[in-house]
């Protein structure tokens, strides 16, 4: 039985999970080789796909298919043989469906990877066994890191070119746990792989008895993607006020969105952000079936026992575990746009549902991803540069810290004139260890934040 | 073992999502961002299987309101009959609004050409933007998939035309968590694929969990056929057979469906929805590869098409 039609089974078993990841690895680590490998040794390439490659790879020269190709869909990107753009792709085994955000290594890229990163559940960062942990490699966990991707795999390729040594596999695995666990990456697994000849991506190695931990893709396959929402407190951003005035349903007042964490109940009482009025949750219609319970990610109506004035980018969250709202905000930001962000712009802050003008009032440090060293008053963000703000918006938001929250915590900025997103924002600390300390310092309000 | 454990785990957790429901959700997410942010949204509907479940998650992310969205439907004037009466009872079953773009009209007044191959897939691309441009549609959702083609992978849920409708792909918004960017300046508009991050064994399998209706020519039926390009083409008015391509009568059914002069059918007994997912999930070929003409024209022929404002 192929592997295509074993995940047909497994779906209409009901049971399929999803886990979106990404992969991040400087140019010549072989990241394209490995997802290359991922897709084909699982069976997701498919013979026109493949035969398209050959065909180009021929046209350009190239006695072996280039597995690149499959991944590079721009015609500049073949043009110039380098990934520029995130690319996503999507394959399936019996246990698990994925979304794979492949992501340029270069750093002048910086900004894809942090697009891939910002919805991976799981990060692939790829070191190439021959020269171990690199700059880059630290950037990426960097990266990871700040992005609070939950799940991170250090892949040591080319394991083949040192003879499939465990000492040298050992070493790379020791020095990148310590970094990145000082970064505050939850969790770290560390496979020695060679993509290009497939060991220990799909198949177990016949090289490394030595290694007993699981193959990348049944990492990928078995990784926990499901956490516990109960744990969260509930936030439900206003999307779009449901008011059909129909024979039907002449007073039908629903309030629809995507809850965005934590689990909501019919009976909550609950608080209206920024407005502060309160009222009970009556019902949750979720797509069209009334339920008694809900939780994120699910896109859901609630409706509430009292009629206030609602509207998209308001918060319902329970009064219990309301979040404060303030209009003046501290957070980490990767600049992403070719025009810099400089103190005193005029920009969007879009947070959740709601989009509100801010002011940047200060910019106290920009960050080197290389060594994590901080640069006081940088005066401005560069594209690519990763760095610390203040901002003072128009109105008051109900912003939870990025550690609390990806989804809460997160905001964009956008030039008004004409509405290029400019930068991407977390609210408050940048890396959990600093976190940690702040709450052990029980000065949980202040963004104690050392890079 | 351990990893089966864990997998089990996940399908235990009283807050597992299955794959569907996740891609449902994000899916109905990106409606309502759209309903909530722009002026006038049009959904592109060629009566396709796409731009059916695409019509259905609007239909359940605004219920019990009708969806706040007209349709558009691209016209090249090489329709399959039985597509074109499944768009005109959709539309009717649920009272919406639908726009035709003619790819005939423009023809008619010399503004189009035909192509010599008789192909006009890509003559779409102007009566797309002239339809846009005087419906003054802000936000042209389209059910193009990630999983389709490798340009159409690289493209953002939210994705920018500048004010001649164009696709800069090297000069695309960083689409960030969920935080879809809209904003646009006169002219502009965004297209929106709310389908993104499906696979087309996705849609099939989310058409049998819904028990959604589709035109019959997606299921195994008997069809006078030739063959072109290595595809089965259907005879019509649009040119086809030629001197030299002669008709049989075969067992096909279509996987995509668009202008009958670049769509191929498959040969296949698939005459069930639960026949047509397991005749996917054992393909070897891709949906596009398989049936797409027009897409084998270069190997940036997608990426250049939709440069000039194809969907």
């Amino acid at each position: 039985m192929s592997t295509k039609t074993s995940a047909v089974d497994a779906v209409d078993a009901g049971a399929t999970s999803l886990l979106r990841f990404a992969t991040a690895g400087s140019v010549d680590d072989g990241k394209s080789t490995l997802v290359g490998r991922l897709l084909h040794d699982s069976k997701s390439v498919l013979t026109d796909q493949l035969e398209a490659v050959e065909h180009a790879s021929r046209n350009r020269g190239q006695e072996t298919p280039d597995l690149a190709l499959l991944t590079d869909g721009l015609r500049a990107e073949r043009e110039q043989g380098i990934t520029i753009d995130v690319a996503y792709r999507y394959f399936a085994t019996p246990r698990r469906r994925f979304i794979l955000a492949d992501t340029p290594g270069h750093v002048q890229y910086t900004r894809n990877m942090v697009t891939g990163a910002s919805t991976a559940e799981l990060a692939v960062v790829l070191v190439d066994a021959r020269n171990g942990v690199v700059e880059q490699t630290r950037r990426h966990a960097a990266v990871a890191a700040l992005l609070r991707v939950p799940h991170v795999v250090l892949a040591v390729n080319k394991m083949d070119l040192v003879d499939y040594e465990e000492s040298v596999f050992a070493a790379i695995a020791e020095e990148f746990t310590t970094y990145a666990a000082s970064l505050g990456v939850p969790e770290i697994t560390a496979i020695p792989i060679s993509a290009l000849a497939g060991d220990n991506v799909v198949t177990p190695s016949a090289h490394m008895d030595w290694y007993g931990g699981p193959t990348v893709l049944e990492h990928l396959e078995t990784v926990p993607v499901v956490a516990d929402p109960s744990d969260d407190p509930g936030r439900f951003p206003v999307q779009y006020v449901i008011r059909p005035q129909t024979a039907e349903h002449p007073d039908y007042r629903g309030y629809a969105g995507q809850i965005a964490s934590g689990v909501l109940h019919v009976g909550d009482a609950v608080t209206v952000l920024p407005s502060g009025r309160t009222s009970t949750i009556e019902a949750i219609d979720a797509l069209g079936q009334a339920v008694d319970v809900a939780w994120a990610p699910q896109s859901v109506t609630v409706r509430l026992a009292d009629d206030l004035d609602i509207s998209r980018g308001d918060l319902i969250a329970p009064t219990a575990t309301a979040p404060g709202v303030s209009q003046d905000i501290e957070a980490t930001v990767c600049h992403v746009a070719d025009r810099p962000l400089t103190v005193g712009r005029r920009v969007l802050l879009k947070h959740t549902t709601r989009t509100v003008k801010a002011i940047v009032k200060d910019i106290p440090s920009r960050l080197t991803l290389d060594d994590l060293s901080q640069h006081p008053a940088p005066g401005e963000l560069a594209a690519n540069d990763i760095g610390r703000i203040v901002l003072r918006t128009a109105e008051p938001l109900a912003l939870d810290a990025y550690a609390d929250s990806r989804r809460t915590g997160s905001f964009l900025l956008i030039d008004p004139s004409d509405g290029t997103t400019l930068t991407a924002g977390m609210a408050g600390t940048a890396f959990a260890e600093a976190a940690e300390e702040a709450a052990q310092a029980d000065t949980a309000d202040d963004e104690g934040w050392d890079f | 073992m351990t990893t089966t454990a864990a997998v089990t785990g996940d399908l235990d957790n009283p807050y597992a999502l299955s794959h569907l429901d996740a891609l449902e959700s994000e899916a109905v997410h990106i409606f309502r961002e759209v309903a909530g942010e722009f002026e006038r949204p049009v959904i592109l509907f060629s009566g396709g299987k796409d731009s059916i479940v695409m019509l259905h998650l609007a239909l359940k992310a605004f219920a019990p309101a009708a969806v706040p969205f007209s349709l558009l439907h691209v016209d090249t004037g090489h329709n399959f009959p039985e597509v074109l009466d499944y768009r005109d009872r959709t539309v009717q079953r649920h009272g919406l609004r639908l726009h035709v773009a003619s790819v005939q009209d423009f023809i008619d007044r010399g503004e189009l050409r035909e192509r010599p191959d008789g192909t006009r897939n890509p003559l779409q691309t102007v009566p797309l933007l002239d339809a846009i441009d005087k419906g003054r549609f802000d936000a042209v959702f389209g059910g193009g998939r990630r999983d389709e083609e490798k340009a159409r992978a690289k493209e953002r849920v939210f994705s920018l035309r500048d004010e001649f409708g164009g696709w800069d792909p090297r000069r695309q918004r960083p689409e960030l968590w969920q935080l879809y960017n809209g904003k646009h300046s006169p002219g502009e508009h965004v297209r929106v694929f709310p389908l993104s991050n499906w696979t087309e064994l996705d849609v099939w399998q989310y058409i049998a969990r819904e028990k959604i209706e589709l035109p019959a020519i997606y299921y195994a039926h008997e069809r006078e056929v030739f063959a072109r390009n290595g595809m089965w083409l259907a005879p019509g008015e649009w040119g086809g057979p030629k001197d030299g391509e002669s008709l049989q009568t075969r067992q096909v059914r279509y996987r995509t469906v668009g202008d009958m002069s670049c769509t191929g059918a498959v040969d296949s007994d698939a005459d069930t929805i639960a026949a047509v997912i397991t005749e996917i999930a054992a393909s070897r070929l891709t949906e596009r590869g398989a049936t797409r003409a027009d897409d084998k024209m270069s190997e940036a022929a997608m990426e250049d098409r939709k440069r000039e404002g194809y969907f």
